[in-house]
């Protein structure tokens, strides 16, 4: 058995085989694998019994199932007005030129994907990113950079 | 849903309904007509296409009829000038969407948007036209159906259509927002998932989006062509639904007409499927008196219980979802393709026709058999068997192309060789046809006696439940049948593929004991198959169906195995049934597939 199969056989039996089980089965083989790659997909709608058609439209509608390859982290600037206005395209543009890709792209090392990602709740304390699960609020360019070397240091 | 009645007002006027009727429902009650697009009578209940709102007194908003239940008291208006103007406004939301080339259309005519455009007489750019502006995919992959984004209005009947009817999947909702699309796992193209080219998706597509596989111009060039011979066959299920195209109601039978519309058209020979769905019945039948020796006499490990294999995408079904049981399919081709090896050897040599000339043509009910046609396996004439299929929609065109006046034509028989048929092969085109004639003939054979049923009715594979279940007492064998005496065969139909996929599970798991199945792909059967005029409703199917059976009852002729030319055929060609004959050109194999 693959590594993915066995990932999604234990994710079934955890929560259940039934149709409702298919988000934290998706969101399970995201958190260990960064996104869904179609043999993922093909092997969740085996064991749920759903097609592989309803899988990908349920991944395809969140945006934080991936189904294309990411980073081992996933950095999300926040790319709405309230952070917009706080200067978020500053960020990205000092995260563009540190790790040499644009927005969109996952660095050669396969450490870092950069993308933008809508209203995080955080108004109040823009502008923010998330990187992974951990948000990062009232960033400077500087700040933001700090973030990401402590993860490039410590190898996170 | 319960007897208690509820009672309200439409357009003021009382009525009372079954609780939890839909205002739509108790509106259609009055006689009063309320459009709709995403709402489908074969389907659940989507309200997603809003054109149906209606004003309910007391409430904010308008509601979607088809997804209101009724409520005591309540008063309803299909008509004010509010509900005109939000649902034109609706319609024309839709069509700033909808690339609305409709004189280029396959579906120029036949179109549920089109007709509401045409109804609601809807203004030009009231709405910024973003058809241009969308990412629109042309899917011509499939040999049997193109799905055309830009006409989408994502009502989602096809997704609901693959889903709750066939228990295929192969589409679903993809992306949200402005980026919604109906599409198939990771966009793949049609031809590399699991769709099965049943079409039900086509047959209730509201709009242009998904339409057979045309092959109109193939099949005229074939026709024009002086030096071709072109032969074509006809469907059981064709004949009675044909008429629904050129004018007549659902429920006509216009088999004589449609012989006659054929050779108007040009057709060098016009011959009927039900010559080899006799055949099918001729080596289906003793393929399975084989199969049941082998397992009782001879205790060998058969795949029982068997399975028929006329449906095309029951097959491709069945190669995707229970790969496991192939072994369990009939090796006999479906009577198209019976007929499409023979009509390259047989015919040709009979009537001194080099193959090579020949153009074989099929009209069926169903859009899986222009896949089945083009199937590798199906070339053992030497030839492609089959070149061209088209529905029976494509034929309508054909005939209003030819300006044929079809109801004023004279009725025509069927050309011979490859066109006498039996009663037993028409019932082909119902649920639950083929099980009953088979049984009309592996009964006989086994105890020289008809089957013991009324005028040879035998009602309990009969009509629509989904999965419908008989047993049959065989008494009084013949000697070389001994071993089936007192044996009880016990036999399952099943029909939409849905109903398929519950019947295989059980199978698979061991929970049931057939001897044998029946399965079509369609809801009703080829009757209701992809290829049909449009619409397809329970109601339309039954009518359909009334008139198969009358068919049959109306024949000479009603068991497959008394068909002169299906005893001509083994004593000048095929030999026997399952002989070495039959074996290279009546059979085939069957291939795993994947399952996305």
């Amino acid at each position: 058995m693959s590594n993915i199969e066995t990932l999604v056989k234990n994710l079934v039996e955890k929560h259940g085989k039934t149709r409702n089980s298919l988000m934290p089965v998706l969101q399970g083989v995201v958190k260990e694998e960064r996104y869904l790659s179609e043999d993922a997909m093909i092997i969740v709608a085996k064991e749920l019994d759903l097609s592989a058609a309803e899988v990908y439209g349920t991944a395809s509608f969140y945006t934080f199932l991936d189904t294309v390859p990411r980073g081992k982290n996933i950095v999300r600037i926040c790319k709405t007005i309230s952070c917009h206005m706080k200067g978020k395209d500053e960020i990205i543009e000092a995260l563009e030129n540190a790790m040499k890709i644009k927005v969109g792209e996952t660095t050669h090392d396969n450490k870092f994907t950069l993308l933008t990602a809508n209203c995080l709740g955080w108004c109040h304390k823009g502008p923010v990113m998330l990187v992974n699960d951990v948000v990062f609020p009232e960033l400077t360019p500087e700040k933001a950079l700090e973030v990401i070397q402590d993860y490039v240091k410590n190898s996170k | 849903m319960s007897e208690y009645l509820v009672n309200l007002k439409v357009n003021n006027i009382p009525v009372s309904v079954k609780e939890g009727t839909s205002i739509l429902d108790a509106a259609k009650k009055l006689n009063f007509n309320i459009p709709t697009l995403c709402n489908h009578p074969d389907l659940s209940v989507a309200g997603n296409c809003r054109v149906c709102v209606v004003e309910v007194k007391g409430a904010r908003l308008l509601a979607a009829s088809c997804a209101t239940p009724v409520s005591e008291g309540m008063e309803v208006s299909t008509n004010s000038e509010k509900v005109r103007t939000a649902r034109k406004h609706v319609i024309e939301l839709l069509l700033s969407e909808h690339n609305a080339d409709c004189t280029k259309c396959f579906k120029n005519g036949n179109c549920e948007l089109q007709d509401l455009a045409s109804e609601y007489r809807v203004g030009d750019h009231v709405f910024i036209d973003l058809v241009k502006a969308k990412d629109k995919i042309l899917d011509i992959s499939s040999p049997s159906i193109t799905k055309d984004d830009s006409k989408c209005i994502r009502c989602q009947r096809c997704v609901r259509t693959c889903e709750e009817l066939q228990a295929v999947g192969a589409l679903a909702v993809v992306k949200k927002g402005d980026h919604q699309r109906i599409s198939t796992f990771l966009n793949k193209p049609l031809d590399e998932v699991v769709c099965t080219n049943c079409g039900q998706c086509i047959n209730r597509c509201p709009t242009g989006s998904l339409t057979e596989r045309t092959y109109l111009d193939e099949v005229w060039n074939a026709i024009n062509d002086p030096s071709k011979h072109v032969v074509v066959q006809t469907a059981p299920a064709v004949r009675i639904g044909l008429g629904e195209d050129l004018g007549y109601d659902p429920g006509e039978r216009v088999t004589g007409k449609m012989v006659a519309a054929l050779r108007h058209i040009g057709f060098d020979s016009v011959l009927d499927t039900d010559f080899t769905a006799d055949l099918t019945i001729m080596e289906e039948g003793t393929e399975l008196l084989t199969r049941l020796k082998r397992a009782l006499v001879d205790g060998e490990k058969v795949a029982l219980p068997m399975m028929t294999s006329c449906s095309p995408g029951w097959i491709k079904f069945q190669e995707h979802m229970f790969p496991d049981l192939l072994d369990n399919l009939s090796t006999c081709k479906s009577p198209q393709q019976m007929f499409g090896a023979l009509a390259k050897t047989y015919y040709a040599r009979k009537k001194g026709i080099d193959p090579k000339n020949m153009v074989s043509v099929s009209i069926m009910p169903c859009t899986a058999k222009k896949f089945e046609c083009v199937r590798p396996e199906m070339r053992d004439s030497g030839y492609q068997d089959v070149d061209y299929v088209l529905t029976t929609r494509e034929l309508a065109m054909m005939v209003k192309q030819a300006g044929i006046d079809f109801m004023k034509l004279e009725d025509e028989k069927y050309d011979s060789i490859m066109g006498n048929s039996t009663g037993a092969a028409v019932i082909f085109g119902a649920t639950g046809g083929v099980m009953e004639a088979a049984l009309r003939t592996a009964y006989e054979i086994v105890t020289g006696r008809e089957v013991p049923f009324t005028n040879l009715k035998i009602m309990p594979v009969r009509g629509f439940e989904g999965i419908k279940e008989a047993k049959i007492m065989i008494k009084g064998v013949k000697p070389e049948w001994g071993f089936l005496e007192g044996a009880e065969l016990s036999v399952a139909i099943a029909h939409g593929l849905s109903n398929a996929n519950e019947l295989m599970k059980a199978v698979r798991t061991g929970k049931v004991n057939y001897h044998f199945i029946e399965v079509m792909g369609c809801p009703g059967g080829c009757l209701g198959g992809g290829g049909q005029p449009i619409p397809t409703s329970p109601d339309i199917r039954q009518k359909r169906a009334d008139a198969i059976y009358s068919e049959d009852e109306g024949l000479p002729l009603r068991k497959s195995h008394e068909n002169p030319e299906v005893a001509q055929i083994y004593k000048d060609f095929l030999g026997e049934p399952l002989g070495h004959k039959s074996h290279d050109l009546l059979h085939t194999h069957y291939k795993p597939r994947k399952r996305y």
